[in-house]
């Protein structure tokens, strides 16, 4: 997007980033999520009712969404073309802010044993 | 050639997995929101077509991982001649595809959308 010398190789570095934290982030979701006995109201509340298990939901949630709007805009800059592309990836980064921040919501709420 | 259509599989699951990651979002939110909204949510990521969408998630989220690793070795300058990017490209397809029917067959969240309670 930005014509500025330097930010494409700054977003492959942190495309980079976020890809090497999302390696145990995405592990320890996947796992947590999968081992869970029953995935019922009690026990996702209670799941990230637990401080660290909150944090590393928070963090998981923010390389997630971080890496998820880096690789679609590459994306989008590879195959939308025209005026579409700059709404397009407009459209995209303000979808990934506002569930970033429906996540913080969420998380909040959860954590500080909400929920109920 | 194959090693194209692992290429624009890598792309292709990173953007199944940004979609999915919206129904992550809006599964904790409504866990947030109280039983009743969690149980609707629940009630429809329980639906034929959403354990389908969430088995080929899974599927996705190993592919992408085991593609990605070897995307980040490739960036540390390991594996480009193609001989060897042949090899790890088979190699992330299977353990891709045994990491999936483990979490497929071995998990309760994974046995419920396999629906072999």
């Amino acid at each position: 997007m930005s014509k500025r010398p330097g930010s494409a190789s700054r977003h492959w570095r942190y495309q980079r980033l976020t890809s090497i934290a999302l390696l145990p982030l995405g592990l320890w979701f996947l796992v947590s999520l999968l081992r869970q006995p029953a995935l019922t109201h009690e026990i996702v509340a209670g799941w990230f009712g637990r401080p660290l298990q909150a944090l590393l939901a928070a963090l998981f949630g923010a390389a997630l969404l971080w890496h998820s709007i880096q690789g679609v805009q590459v994306v989008i800059e590879d195959y939308v073309g025209g005026r579409l592309r700059a709404v397009s990836i407009v459209l995209a980064r303000f979808a990934h802010l506002a569930a970033a921040l429906a996540l913080a919501f969420a998380i909040y709420t959860l954590a500080s044993g909400g929920g109920e | 050639m194959y090693t194209m259509v692992l290429s624009i599989m890598h792309r292709a699951s990173g953007l199944y997995l940004s979609g999915c990651g919206f129904l992550f979002v809006a599964w904790i939110v409504s866990a947030a929101l109280g039983p009743a909204a969690y149980a609707c949510v629940s009630r429809f990521l329980s639906t034929l077509p959403m354990r389908i969408v969430l088995a080929l998630a899974l599927a996705a989220f190993w592919y992408h991982l085991f593609a990605g690793m070897r995307h980040l070795s490739w960036d540390a300058g390991y594996g480009f001649e193609k001989r060897s990017a042949r090899r790890s490209g088979a190699l992330v397809v299977v353990a891709a595809a045994c990491a999936f029917a483990a979490t497929l067959f071995l998990t309760p969240a994974g046995r419920f959308l396999a629906g072999t309670p």
